[in-house]
């Protein structure tokens, strides 16, 4: 299979700390906001180049999110930046109702999200946001996978009108895609061509799908994984041209089962090309303190899983 | 300039509109259209250097309104139409489906003179501050104003909004509460003892005037002072004393009227009780 090197392993907030500032610099209307996260969504180089459009709201997460959608209607590019639960759960009438529905080109940047947040607990580690923005109209959702993406995310982001959630998290993960590629809202990647199982994944667990596509080539099964880092608007066309060649998938995703990934995959087959699926998630459970990598596995979302998982839905076709 | 009785004249019409709206659509909320309509005329007639036939949603170049209290869509989509927004006959669809008058405030049906969607309360002081910052972000010397009501102020956000806005310096913000001091379920005092807001907007830091919202003198003093406060590195909120369904006997003065809908004899009485003006009805 395919190759793919880990360049050294990056948080992907600095992904999107990188992406603001080039955002930055390339279109003057755009601005930050955070509530008293700059450091954790690393907004310091953008805050200390652009001091006039960084703005510190303090915190209160729901009056910035409405400071951020009337600065969009002068015309500004604003990013909002907090823990993913604070700029989703805890801010969701606002994030409707200014965002949404109000049509403002507000992109909500959410950082510390699913359970690799680690030793804080459940409490910071949303597995709900990416349910709760897929089901707001008019919002795009994207994931991406590590830091190159997050940081080409962001600026894809800045240039995209209309309200964008971007979604990454607080772990060095293995950084592994090219430096600069555009990132393309709504287009999936290919990271592997194969014949008898579709890994889909999003997020931090495009990696694990990779190792668990290593580990599946050893068996002599041959998988094909795509990066679904765009979970809204989902790429229907590519997964299902996918599907249709392999006719197994699994869907892997730190999230839980409601409203994730796996429910928007398992949707758009179920419409165009009924296909069994297996579901990588947090099914219907909060987080809790650990690290990492003892959460990712506790939870049952790393490559052993996820390997384990293709195999049996191959076992269904 | 409006004198006062221009500005009398288009509040009685203003106020036979609101009436006649939430008639034939049967839903909406008179009470506090009523007891806000004297400061939104003077605003849109007086006030704010807007212009209807160049109108964008940015705002550029013009000032800015944000009715934060959304539900009190009757007073604000006759006083755009009054102004010369869209036609005044459009007022008869009022909550009808497909219509741009939506229940409350949509920027999705393409009505002019809507800078923002509202409703859910507590939120419009927040979308304000953003627009008062952008405003100075791009070194434009226009206000924003934003009408607020005072059970809304029970809201949260409210005081995270009032908190940014003095931190910020914006001082182009004038930020009003329609004071009657009622709500749909009360008085405020009993529903949720919001106690003096004066005092709480004070030791928030804002400049706050407080102001008679049923006297045109009053009302344009207020307005002249809250601008006067540009350079002061404060926001302005106007605390306009109001009554919930001023300029009808029956209505006036009580929460009963905040989201009720007069029956057809009430409707004739009230607007007897209003008179004809000169600009005649939708």
């Amino acid at each position: 299979m395919k190759k793919y090197i880990d360049t050294g392993k990056k948080d992907t907030r600095s992904g999107f700390g990188v992406g603001l500032l080039e955002a930055g610099r390339a279109d003057s209307r755009v601005v930050a906001l955070t509530a008293d996260l700059k450091g954790s969504l690393k907004m310091d180089a953008f805050a200390a180049e652009f001091p006039e459009r960084f703005i510190q709201c303090g915190i209160a997460e729901a009056n910035m999110v409405g400071a951020a959608a009337g600065l969009a209607i002068t015309g500004k590019v604003p990013f909002i930046g907090s823990f993913a639960e604070f700029v989703t759960g805890r801010v969701y009438d606002q994030v409707r109702q200014e965002v949404a529905y109000g049509k403002a080109n507000v992109k909500i940047a959410s950082s510390h999200a699913g359970v690799t947040l680690g030793e804080d607990g459940a409490t910071h580690q949303t597995m709900e946001d990416l349910a709760l923005m897929r089901a707001l109209p008019d919002m795009v959702v994207i994931n991406p996978c590590d830091f190159n993406q997050t940081k080409n995310a962001t600026i894809a982001a800045a240039k995209y009108e209309g309200p964008v959630y971007l979604r990454f998290g607080r772990p060095n993960v293995p950084n592994f895609t090219p430096e600069n590629e555009e990132f393309v809202i709504g287009k999936a990647q290919i990271l592997n061509e194969g014949k008898d199982v579709t890994i889909v994944a999003c997020g931090h667990l495009v990696w694990e799908a990779l190792q668990a596509a290593e580990a599946l080539e050893a068996e002599g099964i041959c998988a094909e994984v795509i990066n679904m880092a765009t979970v809204k608007p989902l790429d229907e066309e590519a997964l299902i041209a996918s599907a249709a060649k392999t006719k197994a998938v699994v869907v892997a995703e730190e999230h839980n089962m409601a409203g994730g990934l796996g429910e928007a995959v398992a949707g758009a087959l179920a419409r165009a090309l009924p296909t069994p699926v297996e579901f990588i998630n947090g099914q219907d459970r909060f987080g809790q303190s650990g690290t990492p990598s003892a959460l990712l596995a506790a939870y049952g979302l790393d490559a052993q899983h996820i390997a384990e998982a293709a195999k049996k839905v191959i076992e269904r076709k | 300039m409006y004198s006062n009785d221009q500005l009398k004249e288009v509040s009685t019409q203003v106020r036979r509109d609101i009436l006649r709206m939430v008639g034939i659509a049967k839903s909406g909320h008179p009470g506090g259209s009523m007891s806000s309509t004297d400061i939104l005329t003077t605003l849109y007639f007086n006030e704010m250097k807007q212009d209807p036939a160049t109108w964008t949603r940015d705002g550029k170049g013009q000032d800015m309104f944000i009715l934060s209290a959304g539900h009190m869509t009757p007073v604000y989509y006759s006083v755009l139409a009054r102004a010369g927004y869209f036609p005044v006959s459009e007022l008869a669809t009022f909550r009808s489906f497909g219509a741009r008058l939506q229940g409350h405030p949509s920027i999705r049906k393409g009505l002019p003179g809507v800078f923002q969607a509202s409703g859910s309360l507590g939120q419009g002081l927040s979308a304000a501050a953003g627009l008062a910052l952008g405003k100075k972000l791009d070194k434009e010397d226009n206000f924003v104003y934003c009408l607020c009501g005072d059970g809304e102020s029970e809201e949260g956000q409210i005081w995270e909004a009032g908190m940014f806005a003095v931190f910020h310096k914006l001082d182009n913000l004038i930020a009003m509460t329609d004071w009657n001091g009622k709500q749909i379920d009360g008085p405020v005092d009993q529903v949720a003892g919001e106690g003096d807001l004066a005092a709480k907007w004070e030791a928030w830091d804002w400049n706050v005037i407080v102001a008679e919202g049923h006297d045109f003198d009053s009302i344009k003093k207020a307005f002249e002072l809250a601008k006067a406060g540009k350079g002061s590195g404060k926001p302005t909120m106007i605390l306009f004393k109001t009554e919930m369904g001023h300029g009808v006997d029956f209505m006036a003065g009580t929460h009963k009227w905040h989201g009720s809908v007069p029956k057809p004899e009430q409707l004739e009485d009230a607007l007897k009780q209003l008179g004809e003006t000169s600009l005649g009805d939708f």
